[in-house]
């Protein structure tokens, strides 16, 4: 809704945007996610909220339950219960939880990219980093040699992966160049939402600030909602607005970045910042 | 009068040597199979005094279905005369009495291994092709369980994917016999190890094609006038083998599927593999009254059928 801000000389009221959390919806919203390993409760009752440009981070211990909360996300995990709704007009109002598999493949194709820990959870180290990407573009149906072939340099030149290198393996290549892959795949098809699974742990603090700029810069030039798992306040500081801090299944402290990880509240924050320190 | 009057008189094996059980069994999968073009319906393969792996799917289905009225003519990569051609189809003939022949034109079954004939095939006639691997997506994924499941959801991106890396690797498809095909718009199809000159035969082709693998206990159908795509990317095509500048030695006929003979001299000589086919060109060569139905492809290496190859 638009409010009159003032009225001027001439007599004519002014009108201003209203602030864009107040106006946008969420893209992504999730309430009373729960995951359940047999008798061990991996996630209990994680609500979360993405908008559209916004990165959400989510930080805690390991085996807090916040990989399992991204896999859920990615509709790779079945939840044992909960609502998960995606703000896109062909999945309007629908739990995705609920999706049959076909679409729930459509959906992971075309709205979600995601970028894991271990590059081989999300590449097939023997094929070429060009078909890599193409791959993703060929399950939503591309079946153009060239447009195959253009769309993997573009998204490979997107995630500043070094070009020369395009009909190399992964196999051959290294942990950043690896992890660069994994993301021009994850954007290759203009997802709405981007998971980031730790998608720095495991390289070098001067490769790993690379990656992150690249990573800044791809949030800056396309709106997309990101939702970064880590235990790396670091990367979470750099990357995120907002920040879920879980332990045991649970979130037990949310607000903005800054609030969080400067002004913790909840003992457990407090512990993982100082020890940060 | 004696008892053994009165008794049925002694068969060693039922009519077709599979039992009236294994038959009416083999049957009802080959419907299925029909019905559902591509799709691999797995099957009860029996024992047979042939090894797995000699063609024991393929001669499954052809005694499965042959009745006394039928003409049989069995082919090994293209000739009639292999051991393998003339094992089987001695065995065939002895177990149903039926009548053998090398022509394609007359025949009403054609068990084959590796080839399509040249001339071809019409409506009411059946194609059998023996497969020693039914399973298309094997090379991608290796885990049959996991490849029944892409089967069901038509999930053959990693197909496209293997095209990709082939054309980026070595700039055209590799693949050469056993072409990937898409049936009917829904189910890859692995057409046997036949060479990618035969596969567009299988395309809206008049007759049956029943492909069984015994040791693998599958079978798979591709019915009359059913599509059968291979795959290919919209702006690089599948294309068959080049048979330009290729001469039958025997007949002096071109663009047909050859067989390369490798001479002492370091030059290679061809023959047209389809001996039936080649057997026709000679006795017509001679003078003999011989009749040479329309082939596949015509002597300028077009396919008869128009925009199948592109």
């Amino acid at each position: 809704m638009l409010r009159p801000y003032g009225i001027r000389y001439d007599m004519t009221p002014t009108y201003f945007d209203p602030p864009r959390l107040t106006a946008d919806r969420p893209l992504l919203t999730a309430w009373g996610l729960r995951k359940t390993y047999g008798r061990v409760t991996a996630v209990s009752g994680v609500d979360l909220e993405v908008y559209p440009g916004e990165t959400l981070g989510i930080v805690g211990e390991s085996g807090s339950g916040k990989s399992t909360v991204l896999r859920m996300l990615n509709l790779e995990e079945p939840a044992n219960a909960g609502d998960y709704r995606l703000n896109l007009a062909a999945y309007a109002g629908e739990n995705l939880l609920g999706l049959d598999r076909y679409r729930r493949r459509e959906l992971r194709v075309t709205q979600i990219g995601i970028v894991y820990q271990q590059p081989h959870m999300g590449l097939r180290m023997r094929v070429s980093s060009g078909g890599n990407v193409a791959e993703r573009l060929i399950m939503a149906g591309e079946r153009s040699f060239a447009t195959l072939r253009t769309a993997a340099r573009d998204s490979l030149a997107e995630s500043e992966f070094p070009l020369d290198r395009l009909d190399d393996p992964p196999r051959l290549l290294s942990g950043g160049m690896q992890q660069r892959v994994q993301l021009a795949k994850a954007i290759a098809m203009r997802p709405a939402l981007l998971l980031l699974d730790e998608p720095t742990t495991g390289l070098d603090v001067s490769i790993q600030a690379l990656v992150l700029d690249t990573l800044l810069r791809l949030r800056r030039e396309r709106r997309i909602a990101t939702v970064v798992v880590s235990h790396d306040l670091g990367v979470i500081r750099t990357l995120a607005d907002r920040v879920l801090v879980m332990r045991g299944g649970q979130v037990v402290e949310h607000g903005l970045a800054d609030q969080v990880l400067d002004d913790p509240q909840h003992p457990y924050t407090q512990q993982l910042v100082h020890a940060k320190l | 009068m004696t008892l053994a009057d009165l008794a049925h008189p002694r068969q060693d094996y039922s009519y077709g040597f599979l039992d009236a059980f294994a038959r009416r069994e083999l049957r009802r999968r080959i419907l299925k199979a029909i019905a559902i073009p591509g799709y691999q319906v797995p099957y009860a393969s029996r024992e047979l005094p042939i090894a797995r792996g000699w063609g024991t799917g393929g001669l499954q289905a052809t005694l499965s279905v042959v009745g006394p009225q039928d003409v049989v003519k069995v082919i090994d990569q293209g000739a009639d005369d292999s051991v393998n051609a003339a094992n089987l189809r001695r065995f065939i003939a002895r177990m149903t009495g039926v009548e053998t022949t090398t022509d394609t034109t007359k025949a009403t079954i054609i068990q084959s291994r590796h080839r399509i004939p040249e001339e071809r095939m019409d409506k009411g006639q059946l194609l059998v092709l023996q497969v020693p691997d039914p399973e298309p997506l094997r090379h991608v994924q290796p885990d049959s369980s996991q490849a029944r499941e892409m089967h069901a959801d038509a999930d053959y991106a990693q197909m496209w994917l293997s095209l990709y890396e082939q054309l980026v690797r070595f700039g055209r498809f590799m693949q050469g016999a056993s072409y990937p095909v898409i049936v009917n718009g829904r189910y890859l199809m692995s057409p046997s190890p036949i060479p990618r000159w035969d596969t567009p035969a299988l395309h809206q082709s008049a007759h049956l094609t029943i492909l069984s693998a015994g040791r693998e206990k599958r079978l798979y159908a591709v019915p009359p006038y059913t599509d059968v795509r291979p795959i290919e990317f919209s702006d690089v095509f599948f294309q068959v083998e080049d048979q330009a500048g290729r001469v039958c030695t025997l007949t002096g006929a071109g663009q047909k599927y050859m067989d390369e003979l490798p001479q002492p001299s370091g030059e290679s000589r061809f023959r047209i593999s389809d001996t039936g086919y080649v057997e026709k060109l000679l006795k017509m060569a001679q003078g003999e009254s011989t009749k040479i139905g329309p082939t596949y492809y015509d002597d300028a290496g077009q396919f008869w059928m128009p925009g199948v190859i592109k």
